[in-house]
């Protein structure tokens, strides 16, 4: 009965580590919709989308619009995507397909090297030459479009690693297929393969995304951080994430309270995200 | 056409070999301790190619082939025919190169990127490894089935019409056409016919491989290689795919690829008997099952080696 006892310890043990990781996220959760339901009760949830702006600490007169931060999110998240997705793809696609061995181990380990790198470098670099050269194109050069091109640069690796994997799971018979029946490389990419890893490459995309969405350090350093919608690439934006991180250590009562919200809505976006990462990966399991 | 359970299949011929009726090695070989020892230990030796493969009109043909993997050759001094409208069978212990002979022919190993070859094939008098040959244009003409069923995550009719479709065809009635006659010659017309925009993936195993066989001769390939399609199917299948082979034959020139003797001896016209990387006889089916000129063969083909 030796071997059932250590069984058990271990069953016991492991079951202890899952309950911890999954009731830590729970708990954030929690945490997050309590404190959010302070603020959006004490502020009244039609505020954060109609008031005129985001003066948060200005007593009775205060203002808790968040549209420009959701704004801010949403386009550089989507600017950010239609650079990488395409660019991360495709180089997935060389480095599987084109590219000779040694090559694509050698530019493989770049790209992980990449998605390794820490935010603030990103944010650093983007700070010191890629806003001076959008402050080129136009002034300010803090913006949305320094923004997307930091994100992306930023996400092109993680679009690019999961493309890769995706793309090394198409069963290597529709490719020997594709090849006996007189198929370009291409042609057999573009027929055989993308339709086969679509819902892999549709994973690694949305991993990407809920990168770019999450994402605060980078942005925050150079986007410039003027609450206001924004009306062109050029101008300066802050997302909901950067709001967070320059606000909360000084934000009270219903300030504080409305930035949890916006914490919730982070939240939600990724949930919704999630979902959609999952249903791809059942579709991707089935295929 | 109708199902036959495949123990029903009335063509293989009887395995029992009169004893005594092979012929000998030459006593160097044999005093040098068997032909298989001899190949073992690299030394060369002149294929038994029976008399009766010359007087065909050959489809595809070997001639001094050699092949390396990197460093290792995988095949030595291949010469062969694959007579026109006939089936040849490729059989041997694993790992004896049939597999890879077979895939030289359509330049599958092209990717492969340490592969390196010497020697040539023809297709139709035409050189396969002539510099300047387009390779897309090759394997358009040579139609390759697996050992595992591969069809592609679509339909069973885009499936089937795949090769048309890659050289632009747009014609609905000349797909329909070609759809319905090669999932006839395939054998599936009555089982697909409902269902051809239903996924391909769907079907079972079986009906997979002659789907794929389907596609093949879609595009009217000059000669047809299997490569072992029967490995991963069950009984009652590889028996559809056996009575398959013999209908295609005369329509089709094929060269099949084989871990099986039974189905060897029962689909094939001419048979090669390859043995680490050598042909080691090759001659009409009947000759090589019941009356092979090496021992060797023999107690191959009889199970007592391999």
């Amino acid at each position: 009965m030796k071997v059932k006892s250590t069984d058990r310890i271990l069953v016991w043990s492991l079951r202890a580590a899952s309950a911890t990781a999954g009731s830590l996220v729970l708990l954030i959760l929690c945490f997050l919709v309590l404190e959010s339901v302070e603020g959006i009760t004490r502020v009244g949830a039609g505020r954060f989308l109609n008031d005129p702006g985001w003066h948060p600490s200005q007593g009775a007169e205060s203002e808790f619009s968040l549209v420009p931060m959701i704004a801010a999110t949403i386009a550089s998240t989507i600017g950010a995507i239609l650079l990488a997705g395409p660019v991360g793809v495709l180089a997935a696609v060389f480095c599987r397909f084109y590219a000779p061995p040694k090559l694509a181990r050698a530019f493989r380990s770049i790209v992980e090297l990449l998605a390794g790198i820490p935010s603030v470098v990103y944010g650093f670099w983007g700070l010191v030459t890629l806003v001076p050269l959008v402050r080129e194109l136009a002034p300010p050069g803090a913006s949305l479009l320094a923004g997307i091109l930091v994100l992306a640069m930023m996400i092109v690796p993680t679009v690019a690693l999961l493309a890769f994997a995706a793309l090394k799971n198409v069963p290597p018979g529709h490719l020997e297929g594709a090849t006996a029946l007189g198929l370009s490389r291409w042609t057999t990419i573009v027929k055989v393969v993308f339709p086969s890893a679509a819902s892999g490459l549709g994973v690694a995309i949305v991993l990407g995304t809920m990168r770019a969405i999450g994402e605060t350090m980078a942005v925050l350093m150079v986007c410039g951080n003027i609450t206001k919608v924004p009306s062109s690439l050029f101008d300066p934006v802050r997302t909901l994430t950067a709001n967070i991180a320059l606000e909360l250590g000084y934000a009270t009562q219903e300030h504080r309270a409305v930035l949890f919200v916006s914490g919730l809505a982070l939240m939600i976006m990724i949930v919704l995200l999630v979902f959609v990462q999952e249903r791809l990966q059942r579709r991707a399991r089935l295929a | 056409m109708t199902i036959t359970p495949h123990g029903s299949l009335k063509k293989a011929p009887p395995l029992t070999i009169p004893p005594r009726q092979a012929a000998r090695l030459p006593e160097s070989d044999a005093a040098a301790g068997g032909l298989f020892e001899a190949i073992q230990r690299g030394e060369a030796f002149e294929t038994v190619v029976h008399e009766a493969t010359r007087g065909e009109k050959p489809v595809l043909e070997v001639s001094n082939f050699n092949l390396w993997y990197g460093e290792a050759q995988a095949l030595h001094d291949i010469s062969l025919v694959c007579p026109d409208g006939k089936v040849t069978a490729l059989i041997g212990p694993s790992g004896c190169g049939k597999s890879t002979l077979l895939r030289c022919v359509n330049r599958m190993n092209d990717l492969i990127d340490s592969v390196r070859v010497s020697g040539d094939m023809t297709l139709n008098g035409e050189s396969i490894y002539t510099a300047g040959v387009d390779v897309i244009e090759l394997r358009k003409r040579i139609g390759m089935v697996f050992q595992k069923p591969n069809p592609f995550p679509m339909s069973i009719y885009e499936n089937v019409v795949y090769s048309l479709r890659i050289d632009g065809e747009r014609d609905r009635s000349v797909l329909d056409e070609v759809c319905e006659q090669s999932l006839r010659g395939a054998g599936l017309w009555d089982e697909a016919k409902d269902r051809l925009q239903s996924s391909a993936l769907a079907m079972s195993g079986g009906q997979q491989q002659r789907l794929c066989i389907a596609r093949a001769i879609a595009a009217e390939p000059d000669v047809l290689l299997l490569d072992e399609p029967c490995s991963a199917l069950d009984p009652i299948a590889t028996g559809r795919i056996e009575e398959l082979i013999d209908e295609l034959k005369g329509t089709y020139s094929i060269l099949i690829v084989t871990h099986n003797m039974q189905q060897a001896s029962r689909a094939s016209d001419y048979t090669a008997f390859m043995y680490l990387g050598r042909l080691v006889e090759f001659g009409p089916t009947d000759e090589i099952f019941l009356q092979p000129r090496l021992k060797e063969t023999e107690d191959y083909v009889t199970g007592r080696f391999g």
